[in-house]
């Protein structure tokens, strides 16, 4: 498998009178169709590795390659267009926009990236619902949604422009038991079925153990050793992938 | 299909209804306003000057100079030093000399009328009583086509001064002070001592009482004759196809002929300005008037702005440039500008008809209804779309490049 994601000695500090290091000298690849959990203890860095590896925040050292593109000098209308491009995002709160429709949420990024007409795009979305389980709730705002509906619909929209690698921060975290599960497994299904490579950020050491790989973080740096204590059993082990 | 920006804004607006139409309201307000204190203003400033430009001469060339002429000792010797004592001023007859030759000039030019007058101060007496007057002698064919006077006439005629050259036009206010009436004799006398008894053969009235007592026409022949002028007058009145010319055409008569031609433009200078500071004082107000909406607007857009910063940090990390962001809170002040200026152009036209047929009565002068003078012109209309459309945008521009500075992750962080 070839490396979809590479990340070398990445540092990201707060600049401030007392500055703060949220990651210190990170480094690691991440393969296509791998499905990576990042898990550590409570401000250990996760979130802040996940939103530099999606492009979203700007590594004070370092750099990032992604599908083999250097995105070290890209200014942030670049880093915009390959999010828009290559990469999808789910949060632990769903940011659906609350005056759009399920089908006009989805619509949005295709629209954006313009690689469809409105009618291709229409389309695509409504094929992506059905995958999700949420067709027949097109025309529906936000606020008529479950919880795990609205996740399912986030999920949908973060593949709208049928990106590699789709990065999820906690996306469970808000769920009850019976829609973490399904969200899940529908990422899961993504890695397995649809070749996707998915980056998850969880403190949900069960959903951990659906990933292929666990990626520990401690104090901003990553930790071959650190194992969370109910992984033990099942043997996975904390550790970056080498170059 | 619309753009994408256009469709966000479209909804967000949509969302709000409340919030918008109260912006909508102060835009349609500020820009109603603007047009109908614009259009009075401009409509009294119009009115105003047509009066001016109508009950005056465009140009006036009188017998006078700019500046005094040089003695004959310091026009042969100008680098001298010349000092002449007890110095006798020739005495001439005053008035423009040669008159008629350079009255033939002035018909020469252009796009204008003119009518030479010769006018003088008389003593008017009428059993018993006394009372100064302006007596202006007159061409009645020439006269008619540089002064209004000919349609104040409300009875006899100026015609009937070439057919009687012993008869006066008099103003009505003239006939009600000395209880006068067409066909009676005056006696007319001038500072030379000379006495004549001339017969009213016409009445006019301009509404202007102190001009209705003072004033009265004769010929031009016998005005000379009686104020011992002959073959002079002291007036040029001038009336142009565009008054607006009347600056530089005066400019060129007084190049060529030496004598003061004072354009109505230079004459009403202090006017002008007036109605200049006039004219600014009400677009300030007006203007402050949409500045006011215009807040309205940033108010709201600004508000939006805070309660989509979650909206706007997950568009920037679906790839959204900053730029796409801004687009959609300018697109809706936009929207809001552009709804508020045309609601408000309908407005403004409402209430120009309102006011258009406010009747008002003049005192004294019965059966006369004024009605308030309006411009209706468009480009008053752009004017007050442009400033609605300016203020509008530049109040969403601020907040919308706000909204488009939200850095995706300090609000993905904070967010649950």
């Amino acid at each position: 498998m070839s490396a979809v994601l590479v990340a070398e000695n990445l540092r990201r500090t707060l600049p401030g009178v007392v500055p703060v290091t949220l990651i210190d000298d990170a480094s690691l690849v991440i393969d296509r169709g791998e499905f990576v959990a990042i898990m550590g203890p409570s401000g250990s860095g996760k979130s802040s590795l996940l939103y530099l590896l999606g492009l979203l925040d700007v590594p004070t050292s370092g750099r990032i390659e992604l599908d083999g593109e250097d995105t070290t000098a890209f200014d942030e209308n670049r880093l915009a267009d390959v999010r828009l491009r290559k990469l999808g995002f789910v949060f632990q709160f769903h940011f659906l926009l609350a005056e759009f429709t399920v089908l006009d949420n989805m619509l949005l990024p295709m629209l954006r990236l313009g690689r469809l007409d409105p009618q291709a795009a229409a389309e695509r979305a409504h094929g992506l619902l059905a995958l999700l389980g949420m067709d027949g709730h097109s025309h529906k705002r936000p606020g008529q949604l479950s919880g795990g509906q609205r996740q399912r619909v986030a999920i949908a929209r973060a593949l709208a422009n049928d990106p590699l690698v789709i990065l999820a921060d906690e996306p469970t975290g808000n769920l009850d038991s019976h829609s973490a599960a399904n969200v899940q497994k529908i990422l899961r299904t993504l890695v397995d079925e649809h070749g996707k490579t998915v980056i998850t950020v969880t403190h949900d050491a069960a959903f951990a153990g659906r990933a292929d790989r666990l990626i520990g973080i401690v104090d901003g740096r990553i930790d071959p050793h650190w194992v969370p204590p109910t992984l033990a059993p099942v043997g996975i082990q904390a550790t970056p992938k080498s170059q | 299909m619309m753009p994408l920006a256009l469709r966000i804004a479209v909804t967000h607006i949509l969302a709000r209804k409340r919030q918008t139409l109260v912006s909508l309201s102060g835009i349609v307000l500020g820009t109603a306003f603007f047009i109908a204190v614009s259009a009075l203003m401009r409509g009294s400033e119009q009115d105003f000057i047509r009066r001016l430009i109508d009950n005056s001469a465009h140009i006036t060339v009188s017998d006078d100079f700019r500046s005094a002429g040089l003695q004959p000792a310091a026009e042969r010797w100008p680098e001298a030093v010349v000092a002449i004592r007890g110095v006798k001023p020739q005495r001439e007859v005053r008035g423009i000399r040669n008159y008629r030759e350079k009255l033939r000039y002035v018909e020469s030019l252009p796009d204008l009328r003119v009518a030479p007058v010769l006018t003088g101060s008389v003593v008017l007496t009428f059993a018993g009583r006394v009372q100064g007057m302006t007596l202006s002698g007159v061409i009645p064919a020439t006269i008619a086509d540089v002064t209004t006077i000919e349609e104040k006439i409300v009875a006899g005629s100026l015609d009937a001064l070439a057919a009687n050259p012993n008869g006066i036009v008099v103003g009505q206010g003239l006939i009600g002070k000395f209880r006068l009436a067409m066909g009676r004799n005056l006696a007319v006398a001038t500072s030379e001592g000379a006495v004549r008894t001339l017969k009213i053969v016409g009445i006019f009235r301009t509404g202007n009482a102190a001009y209705d007592e003072t004033q009265g026409y004769v010929l031009l022949k016998r005005a000379q004759t009686l104020l011992d002028r002959p073959n002079r007058v002291n007036r040029f009145i001038i009336q142009l196809d565009d008054p607006y010319r009347a600056r530089e055409v005066a400019r060129q008569i007084e190049q060529r002929i030496g004598y003061k031609s004072v354009s109505w433009i230079e004459a009403s200078e202090d006017i002008m300005s007036l109605l200049l500071v006039r004219n600014i004082i009400m677009y300030t107000v007006v203007i402050a008037i949409l500045l006011v909406a215009a807040f309205g607007i940033y108010n709201t857009i600004s508000t939006i702005v805070m309660e989509k910063t979650r909206d706007i940090a997950i568009l920037k990390s679906m790839g959204f440039h900053a730029r796409d962001i801004r687009n959609i809170f300018v697109a809706e002040g936009v929207i809001v500008g552009l709804c508020g200026s045309l609601g408000g152009a309908l407005a403004g036209l409402g209430l120009m008809h309102v006011l258009g047929r406010i009747s008002i009565r003049v005192p004294d002068m019965p059966g006369d209804l004024t009605h308030l003078p309006l411009d209706r012109s468009l480009d008053q209309f752009m004017l007050a779309f442009a400033f609605a459309m300016i203020a509008t945008i530049v109040a969403s521009f601020l907040p919308a490049r706000k909204g488009a500075r939200v850095h995706p992750v300090t609000i993905l962080r904070g967010a649950t």
